[in-house]
């Protein structure tokens, strides 16, 4: 078989940078270049990149909005809670239901509203005399047709350039119906630069408006919450698994099979435990300053990764019989996973990937490839701030420009009657002192290899250069990307929705990911490019008759 | 139940709408600029929208779909965002080099009023656009109309570029309206066996359906060039399929240029497919060779051929009015009984049209395309009265599900299968195929739920 990645390009990313920049007018080119960075370890300090500025006008980029980061990625995965768009019909329509979010609502009483589309298809006439008082028809038809525990409200575009007072409305409407809790998130879709904004709008109004209403959680003598997990094609149920496993209870995922009770008793657990570092790292800080709940990074993706954050958390609590469960329960998982992987190894090994998206995920998969012996050749977020790059020492020198100071960052104080620490001074220093890492993250740029190629906000033409010049065996984005590349005849996993795919977390993720990548890069269809009179397109001198 | 909260009681909504029957007005310009060669879609406004037209129309076509985008942040959505649109199409022509960049509206940029025509012209006289490049445009507020609206409002836009020199070409307009990439190709089939020369737009034949062979064009090899689209305004006449699509295209060129125009149906099914045939006869002054009567016939016997298994079946349809209406007369030409009708897209034309096709059968059918027909309303009718077949796009699957209701395939969009951007349901083919679907999809449902004792080997 001839196959699309023989003959590796020269790869010296100095030149490659050089070439994909020569292209662009030289405003957009000093731009582009303090955001490719050619990883280089230095000593004591990681070499800094420009990330979370704006899109360039015209350069095809893979970001989306702020409403999307918000409506689609924060709140989408809750099941029980009616979220309602205020806008024109698009908006609302491109989110219902495209992003894979999973989610159990099989109790025979369980509210499920995840799979409607609400939205108040806003006509020229609410734009020219104001949509306030539809949006107040749309609650109350919402209310009297599915009498739900909350609705949420999310602003378009339109809503915010004619001033509708959505906040108003909600608290209105809240009044007026009693027992739903109505609230409203301004997340236009030209605030901030890229989705992370419309995170960030969305987590402070769960943490404003529902986390703290519900004083009683999940039963459990280890109880967690899991920030930053949204059950993209089922990781958050693996992780469940794992932690029932262990006897550890999850009681909330921010906000992957996500429901209403959950956040609003969020605050009684013990622990924070932070999956997607950009888009809820400030949540687990708000969480402490007031209740008093300490966090850790961890990383469920990855066998090694999954096991080591298990072991993060028994040793937060520090009882020996949890410590002894966790140790039995990767004593038990960790088989399947390394047979799976021994199988798969010699046709992975040494085989290269680029991964551009999200703010955690293009790092968090990387331990997966290494796993199968694959080395990330470039990577990069799409809409990430330095600290993910860098680690989190960069966040108080981050220059807070206008865009960012558009998104409502909340004072928190200590709750007067519900916070309580967890831990004494003492022992946290303790544990710290025993190498149990809190509030803590170095972010991608260290986990890179020297050499490699760091990149924010990659675009369309940047991606094919890329491909053209590296040749990586498989290379990781969204839905938008995915064509684009495979035309080219390198495969494309999508690491967004994974597209039919997952769950890739935990131990039986790591399997099923060395079955998919394996499947991927071996594929027979890559081989098959060009026709057989393509490759050989001279008539040669004998023919097979003679 | 997947949508265990659907109640059977229909209560009247004014205000919320719930599970559409419709998106908005720019993903439809950008499916109709595709269909120009060399065309990079813009869109003008902040760059959530492109990413999720993008996106849904990549999730429909299984291709690349390239569009830029203004990505307003703040500023420009209080300043005005002719900045923007002039560095994009600067950096557009730079680092992509397209033939023509075709802009639309969103919302955002509609409501702070930016004056497209006038950005377009500072562009020119500033040199953003290069020599023999063009711009071509169109207003697509999304509050406003549909995706449906959007596509037309964008064809409009291409008729737009039509000059007139006063010497015919021999040619006839085509305008197909929002049908699949084969289904273009199958229309340039149809007139090329009827041996008549045609200038179709748009046309995503060859740019939505490519093959993989290892590259990757940005511009591939089809759609209309911008010298046709000139060349629109010398034809003999225009045939618009779609009153919704086609046809303010179709009267521009007739009001413009003196092209006459016919507004036909999409040619979907029997009849209309007839219509098409026919007219395109008569307007290029041809006969229709056996080849097409003999694809009329294989049509024909088809439906005689397995009359007993779709007689009075009844059906339920979500989807586009021009398609709607064609597969209403299609279902009704073979004896099915179309019962529920739901299009998002306004426009009152729709119900009158729908209620005259229906007129004969022996009840009245549910209709509704306002801004508040809707999927849940839709659903809660099938709740009130069963089919036994529904009709339209992917999100139809839920309620398939829940209802255990067999479901085909037929719209925009159809996210979850293949096949749709290669084998057409236009004309005496696609009608062939169009019948196979809906056949299959009664007769597995038949040996599914057929007793042991009369399951059948023949059928």
């Amino acid at each position: 078989m001839i196959s699309a990645h023989d003959n590796k390009a020269p790869a010296d990313p100095a030149v490659i940078k050089e070439k994909i920049l020569t292209k662009y007018p030289p405003k957009v080119a000093r731009k582009r270049a303090k955001q490719i960075l050619i990883n280089e370890a230095l000593q004591n300090e990681t070499p800094e990149i420009t990330a979370n500025v704006r899109t360039i006008p015209g350069i095809i980029t893979m970001r989306g909005c702020t409403y999307a980061g918000c409506k689609g990625v924060i709140m989408g995965p809750t099941r029980d809670i009616v979220n309602i768009t205020h806008g024109p019909i698009g908006c609302g329509f491109y989110s219902w239901l495209t992003r894979r979010n999973q989610t159990d609502a099989t109790a025979p009483d369980a509210q499920n509203y995840m799979t409607y589309c609400f939205s108040t298809d806003m006509q020229d006439k609410d734009i020219i005399f104001g949509g306030e008082k539809k949006l107040e028809a749309a609650i109350q038809e919402a209310y009297d047709l599915f009498h739900p525990k909350g609705i949420c409200v999310f602003a378009t575009c339109p809503v915010g350039l004619i001033g509708d007072d959505i906040h108003a409305v909600a608290a209105k409407m809240k009044k007026k119906l009693g027992d739903c809790n109505v609230f409203a998130f301004s997340c236009e879709g030209y605030k901030g630069v890229s989705q992370s904004a419309g995170h960030h709008i969305a987590n402070n109004q769960v943490f404003r408006h529902l986390v703290g209403n519900k004083d009683e959680g999940k039963p459990g003598k280890y109880r967690i919450n899991l920030l930053g997990e949204y059950n993209i094609g089922g990781d958050g149920f693996e992780i469940d698994r794992l932690l029932n496993k262990c006897g550890i209870t999850n009681n909330a995922t921010f906000s992957g099979n996500s429901s209403y009770d959950q956040f609003a008793s969020a605050h009684t657990s013990d622990l924070n435990a932070v999956m997607c570092h950009r888009s809820i790292n400030y949540v687990a800080d708000m969480l402490e300053v007031k209740y008093g709940i300490p966090w850790i990074k961890v990383n469920f993706i990855g066998a090694g990764a999954a096991a080591k954050s298990l072991r993060k958390i028994a040793q937060y609590f520090g009882d020996q019989e949890l410590i002894d469960r966790v140790e039995e329960v990767i004593a038990e998982e960790m088989p399947a996973v390394e047979a799976v992987a021994k199988e798969v190894r010699p046709r992975t090994d040494g085989k290269t990937a680029m991964l551009f998206v999200g703010g955690s995920r293009a790092h968090h998969y990387q331990e997966l490839f290494k796993e199968l012996g694959m080395k990330t050749i470039s990577a990069g977020y799409e809409f990430a701030h330095r600290d993910d790059y860098e680690g989190r020492h960069v966040i108080p020198n981050l220059k807070v420009d206008a865009d960012s100071r558009n998104i409502e960052e909340l004072e928190v104080e200590a709750d007067e009657s519900l916070y309580s620490p967890r831990k004494s001074e003492d022992e946290l220093k303790a544990l710290a002192e025993s190498g149990l890492e809190f509030k803590g993250y170095e972010g991608m740029i260290p986990d890179m290899e020297n050499g490699t190629m760091v990149i924010d906000d990659l675009n369309q033409y940047e991606a094919e250069q890329l491909v053209e010049l590296l040749k990586p065996d498989i290379f990781c984005a969204g839905i938008k990307e995915k064509f684009s590349i495979q035309k080219l005849g390198i495969p494309m996993k999508q690491l967004h929705s994974y597209d039919s795919g997952g769950p890739y977390a935990g131990f039986q993720g790591a399997i099923n990911f060395y079955r998919e990548i394996d499947r991927l890069v071996n594929s027979k269809v890559w081989g098959y490019m060009k026709a057989p009179w393509q490759e050989n397109p001279e008539l040669s001198a004998t023919y097979v008759w003679e | 139940m997947l949508l265990r909260h659907t109640p059977e009681k229909i209560a009247e909504r004014h205000a919320l709408t719930i599970n559409p029957a419709k998106t908005c007005q720019p993903i439809g310009a950008m499916y109709a600029a595709l269909g120009v060669h060399g065309c990079l879609p813009h869109s003008h406004g902040s760059q959530g929208c492109c990413a999720y037209h993008r996106s849904t129309l990549t999730r429909h076509y299984k291709e690349p779909i390239s569009a830029g985008t203004s990505s307003f942040t703040e500023g420009a959505s209080v300043f005005g965002g002719q900045a923007n649109l002039l560095q994009a199409l600067d950096n557009i022509f730079t680092v992509y080099e397209p033939e023509v960049v075709a802009v639309h509206t969103t919302c955002l940029s509609e409501t702070i009023g930016d004056d497209l025509p006038q950005i377009v012209d500072k562009a020119t006289k500033d040199g953003k656009i290069p020599k023999g490049k063009d711009v071509i445009y169109a207003n697509t507020p999304s509050y406003v109309g549909s995706h449906v609206t959007g596509f037309s409002n964008m064809v409009k836009g291409m008729a737009m570029k039509a000059e007139h020199t006063g010497k015919k070409n021999g040619k006839v307009n085509i305008i197909p309206g929002w049908v699949e990439p084969a289904d273009m190709e199958e229309i340039k089939r149809l007139a090329g066996l009827i041996g008549v020369e045609i200038i179709l737009f748009p046309d995503t034949s060859g740019i939505l359906n490519g093959p993989l062979s290892g590259e990757y064009k940005m511009f591939p090899e089809g759609g209309v060039t911008i010298d046709a689209l000139k060349s629109a305004g010398d034809s003999i006449g225009t045939l618009a399929m779609g009153e919704w699509c086609s046809a303010d295209a179709a009267r521009y060129l007739d009001t413009n240029h003196k092209v006459p125009c016919r507004v036909l149906d999409i040619p979907i099914g029997l009849m209309a497919t007839d219509r098409f045939v026919d007219a395109l006869r008569i307007i290029a002054g041809v006969s229709v060779p056996e080849e097409v009567t003999h694809e009329r016939g294989q049509l024909v016997d088809m439906i005689s051929d397995m009359h007993q298994y779709f007689f009075h079946k009844k059906v339920a349809l979500a989807g586009d009015p021009d398609q709607l209406i064609a597969m209403t007369e299609f279902l009704v030409s073979i004896d099915m009984w179309p019962v529920h009708v739901v299009s998002g897209t306004p426009g009152k034309a729709f119900e009158k049209r729908i209620r005259e096709l229906t007129a004969d059968l022996p009840y009245e059918v549910n209709v509704k395309c306002d801004q508040n027909a809707d999927m849940f309303l839709l659903h809660q009718w099938i709740k009130n009265e069963p089919v036994d077949m529904l009709i339209g796009n992917t999100y139809l699957k839920y309620m398939a599900r829940d209802e255990d209701i067999p479901l085909v395939r037929w719209g925009f969009p159809i996210l979850d299968r293949q096949g749709h951007q290669y084998f057409p349901t236009v004309g005496y083919k696609g009608g062939i195929r169009l019948l196979e679907k809906i056949l299959n999809a009664l007769l597995d449902r038949k040996d599914r739920d057929d007793p042991e004792t009369s399951f059948e080997l023949v059928m």
